[in-house]
C-alpha cells in the first residue's frame, strides 16, 4: 500500500519553488488510480518525488509504502521495494544496451531482496517474450537505450522494462502520450495483464481514451500541486468534455 | 631563440648514443643516424614554454630530469607476454623486448604473402623498399622524439605485405618493456609497408613489466600503396609511472585507406602523436581513438591529417574519461592543401570529465586552403549527466554501478572498433577494469 501524506515539494536549492502544494492519496494493492490534471500542475513532479529524483526536496509530508517512510531512501532502493516509474521523456543513454541493463537492473533487485539471480539464459527467455509482446522491433533494443528511438518506441520500451521488472506499485506518466493506435492498445493490455490483487498502478494521462481500455478505480483532479477532486472512473469523462477550467483559480474567484 | 643553454638533457643521452653499437649497421643506416643525432641534439628534451604550441599543455620537466639507463635488455617469459598482452594463437605475432625483437617470444605463422620480422634483418638484408622508406615519415623532421627513436635505430619489427594480399589473421606487434627496477629507455621502431591491392589487419601493443620508471619512444612508420587497406589497432598500456612519447607516421597512396583505433590508458606522462598524410586522390583515412586516465596521468592525442591531393576523406574522433588530477590534452589538425579539392573532413573529440581535478585541454584546429570543402569539427567536456543517472538508478541499480554503466556507455563505441574477437575481449576487460579506479577517484558526478 502507498499513502502520500501531506506533501509539500520543492526544486531542490530554489526558493519560493513549491510545486507539490499538500498531496493526499492513498493506493491500495490491487488498485487502478488514474491522475489526471493541466499541464504544468506537478503531476510529473508528483512521480519523480514518489521515485527519488534527487533535483526535488520534500518540505512537508511523507510518503509510506506498506506503513514504512520512504523518504529517505535512494531511488534503487524504492526500486527494490518494488516501486517503478515509467517516465514521460525517458533518458537517452548512448552505448548501453536493454539488455544488459535490465539484467543488470533485475540482479540488483533480487540481490537487495535476497532473492536469487535469473540465470542469463532464463533472463534471455523473459526479456525476449516481453520484447514481442510490446512489440519493440528486436533490432532497436540491440542499440543505445532509447538512443534515435522514436517518442513511441521510447514509451514501449518503458513499457518493456515494466513488464521485464515486474514492480509492485507501477506509476505511468503519460505513457500513452504519442502513442498510435496499436501502441496504446499496447501499454494497455500490458498494464491490464499485470493487474493482480498484490499489484497497484498510478496512472498518469490527459486521455479518457485510455481509460477505456485501462479502468481505473478511482480518478484523481491534480492541480497547482494539491488533488481538488477524487472520483470514479466516470470523472475523466466529465474532465475530457469541460476541461479544467472549474477547478482553476480563475474559475473558483468569478464561480 | 634567446637561448643560452643547451637544449635540455641532450647530455643524458650522449653516451649512450656514442656507446651504441652500431657496426652491423649498412652504411646508409649509420648515416640517417648520424643526421638524427643531430637533429635530436640541436632541439633536446622539448620544454613547456611560451610559444612552443605543441607542448604548450604538457609539462615534460620529469622526463628530461629523469635519468635512463640504455642497452640493458631485460629476459621475459613468454607467460608474462601471454598474460599482458592480447594474443591469439591465429595470429601472426612479433615480440619486440626493450627495442630488440625476439622470435622466441614470438608466434610467427605461415601466413603467405606477408613477412613479419626483425627490423635489424631487415636492414641487414636490405628487405623490400626499406632503405628509401626507413626514416623517409619520421626521423628527418625537426621532431626531437622521432631524431631520438632514429639515433638509436638498430632494431625492432618489420611488416610487409606483398601486393594482392588480402591477409586474413591479424598480425601484431608486442612492445614489451622488461622487469626492471633501473629507469631505462627504449626505443621501439615499427616499419610497416603494405602492398598495393593487399588487406592488413595490424595490431601495435605496448606494455610494460616493470613497476618502476620507463622512456619509451616509439616511432612506427606504414605505407600504404594504391588501393591498401590498412586496420589498425594500437594499445598503450605502459606502468603509470612511465613515459610514452609516441610517433605514428602514415603515408597513404590513391584509393588507400587507413582505419586506425588507439585505446590508451597508461603512462604517467604519454603522447600518441599521429600524422597521415593523404598524397593522392581517393585515401580515406579514419582515426579514432578512447583514452581513460586517473591520478595524475598526462595523456595527449597529437592528431593531424593532411589533404594534400583531391576528393579524399578524413575523421578524427576521440573520447576521453578522465578522472583524478589527471590531464589530457587533444590537438586535432586537418590542414587541407590548395590542390585538395572535394575534401571531407571531419574532426570530434568528446570528453567526459569525472573529477574537478581532471582537465581537458581540446584545440581542434582546420587549416583550408581549398574552396570545394567539406569540414566539421567539434569537441566537449562534459559530466555524468544526473538525468540519466537518476532513470538508472530508478531501475534499481545503486549509483556506483549506474555510474559505471554510464561511463562503459560512453566508451562502448569505441571499444566495439576493436572487431578481432581476442583484441575485443582484451580491451572490453582492461577497460572494465579501469572503470572502478576511476570512479573511485571521481566527485564531481550525481546532482549534488
Ligand atoms: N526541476 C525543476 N526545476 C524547475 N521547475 C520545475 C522543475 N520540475 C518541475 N518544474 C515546474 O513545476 C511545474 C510542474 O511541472 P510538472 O512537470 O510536474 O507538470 P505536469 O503536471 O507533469 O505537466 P504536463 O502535463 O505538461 O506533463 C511546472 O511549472 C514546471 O516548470
Ligand atoms: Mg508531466
Amino acid at each position: 500500500m502507498l499513502e502520500i501524506q501531506n506533501l509539500h515539494a520543492s526544486v531542490l536549492d530554489i526558493e519560493n519553488s513549491e510545486i507539490l502544494k499538500g498531496v493526499d492519496l492513498k493506493v491500495n494493492k490491487g488498485e487502478v488510480h488514474a491522475i489526471m490534471g493541466p499541464n504544468g500542475s506537478g503531476k510529473s513532479t508528483l512521480a519523480n518525488v514518489l521515485m527519488g529524483r534527487p533535483d526535488y526536496e520534500i518540505t512537508d509530508g511523507d510518503i509510506l509504502v506498506d506503513g514504512e517512510s520512504i523518504a529517505e531512501l535512494r531511488p534503487d532502493q524504492r526500486a527494490h521495494l518494488g516501486l517503478f516509474l515509467a517516465f514521460q521523456y525517458p533518458a537517452e543513454i548512448p552505448g548501453v544496451r536493454p539488455w544488459q541493463f535490465l539484467k543488470a537492473a533485475h540482479d540488483a533487485k533480487a540481490e537487495a531482496r535476497g532473492e536469487e539471480k535469473m540465470s542469463v539464459r532464463n533472463f534471455t527467455k523473459l526479456f525476449d517474450e516481453k520484447v514481442e509482446a510490446v512489440g519493440i522491433n528486436p533490432d532497436l533494443v540491440k542499440r543505445s537505450l532509447n538512443e534515435g528511438f522514436s517518442g513511441g518506441e521510447k514509451k514501449r520500451n518503458e513499457m518493456l522494462q515494466l513488464e521485464v521488472l515486474q514492480p509492485s506499485m507501477a506509476i505511468l506518466d503519460e505513457t500513452d502520450s504519442g502513442l498510435d493506435v496499436d501502441a496504446l492498445r499496447i501499454v494497455a493490455e500490458g498494464v491490464n495483464s499485470m493487474r493482480s490483487p498484490e499489484r497497484s498502478f498510478i496512472v498518469v494521462t490527459h486521455y479518457q481514451r485510455l481509460l477505456n481500455y485501462i479502468t481505473p478505480d478511482i480518478v484523481h483532479i491534480l492541480v497547482d500541486g494539491k488533488i481538488v477532486q477524487t472520483g470514479g472512473p466516470e470523472l475523466a469523462l466529465v474532465v475530457e468534455k469541460d476541461g479544467y477550467r472549474e477547478y482553476l483559480p480563475a474559475a473558483g474567484a468569478t464561480g | 631563440m634567446t637561448l643560452a643553454t643547451s637544449p635540455a638533457a641532450v647530455e643524458k643521452f650522449s653516451s649512450a648514443y656514442a656507446n651504441a653499437d652500431q657496426a652491423k649497421s649498412p652504411a646508409w643506416l649509420s648515416d640517417t643516424r648520424k643526421k638524427a643525432w643531430s637533429i635530436f641534439s640541436e632541439l633536446g628534451i622539448p620544454v613547456k614554454r611560451r610559444g612552443n604550441e605543441l607542448w604548450k599543455y604538457t609539462n615534460l620537466a620529469p622526463v628530461a630530469e629523469s635519468n635512463f639507463e640504455y642497452d640493458v635488455s631485460g629476459s621475459v617469459s613468454i607467460d608474462q607476454v601471454r598474460s599482458t598482452s592480447p594474443w591469439d594463437y591465429t595470429w601472426n605475432i612479433a615480440v619486440v623486448v626493450d627495442g630488440r625483437f625476439n622470435a622466441d617470444l614470438s608466434n610467427l605463422t605461415e601466413d603467405v604473402g606477408v613477412s613479419v620480422g626483425s627490423l635489424s634483418d631487415a636492414f641487414s638484408s636490405g628487405s623490400g623498399d626499406i632503405e628509401s622508406q626507413f626514416a623517409s615519415l619520421a626521423g628527418r623532421e625537426e621532431y626531437a622524439f622521432t631524431a631520438l627513436n632514429t639515433a638509436f635505430a638498430s632494431d625492432g619489427a618489420y611488416v610487409a605485405v606483398a601486393p594482392g594480399v588480402n591477409l586474413v589473421n591479424p598480425v601484431q606487434v608486442i612492445f614489451v618493456t622488461s622487469d626492471s627496477v633501473q629507469s631505462r629507455a627504449s626505443y621501439p621502431r615499427l616499419l610497416v609497408d603494405v602492398g598495393s591491392d593487399s588487406s592488413i589487419t595490424l595490431i601495435e601493443t605496448y606494455v610494460n613489466l616493470s613497476p618502476s620508471r620507463q622512456l619509451s619512444v616509439p616511432v612506427t612508420e606504414i605505407f600504404a600503396a594504391r588501393d591498401a587497406a590498412v586496420r589498425h589497432y594500437r594499445i598503450q598500456m605502459e606502468n603509470e609511472n612511465s613515459f610514452h612519447l609516441a610517433t605514428t607516421r602514415v603515408a597513404q597512396m590513391e584509393d588507400s585507406e587507413f582505419t586506425s583505433t588507439s585505446f590508451a590508458v597508461g603512462s604517467s606522462i604519454a603522447r600518441n602523436d599521429i600524422h597521415t598524410s593523404l598524397d593522392a586522390p581517393g585515401a580515406v583515412c579514419t582515426l579514432h581513438g578512447l583514452y581513460m586516465t586517473s591520478g595524475q596521468q598526462q595523456q595527449d592525442q597529437e592528431i593531424s591529417t593532411t589533404h594534400a591531393k583531391p576528393s579524399c576523406t578524413s575523421d578524427q574522433f576521440y573520447k576521453g574519461i578522465l578522472s583524478g588530477n589527471s590531464r589530457a590534452a587533444f590537438s586535432g589538425k586537418v590542414v587541407v592543401k590548395r590542390d585538395a579539392q572535394k575534401s571531407d573532413a571531419t574532426q570530434k573529440d568528446l570528453n567526459l570529465l569525472l573529477s574537478r581535478g581532471a582537465r581537458i585541454d581540446a584545440k581542434p584546429s582546420l587549416e583550408i586552403y581549398a574552396d570545394d570543402v567539406v569540414a566539421a569539427h567539434g569537441a566537449t567536456a562534459g559530466h555524468v549527466d544526473s538525468d540519466t543517472l537518476f532513470y538508472l538508478q530508478s531501475r534499481g541499480v545503486d549509483e556506483e554501478a549506474a555510474k559505471a554503466i554510464l561511463i562503459r556507455g560512453f566508451a562502448e563505441e569505441m571499444i566495439d572498433e576493436f572487431e578481432p574477437e581476442s583484441l575485443n575481449t582484451f580491451v572490453e576487460r582492461v577497460a572494465s577494469e579501469r572503470i572502478p579506479v576511476l570512479l573511485a577517484e571521481s566527485d564531481t558526478i550525481g546532482t549534488t
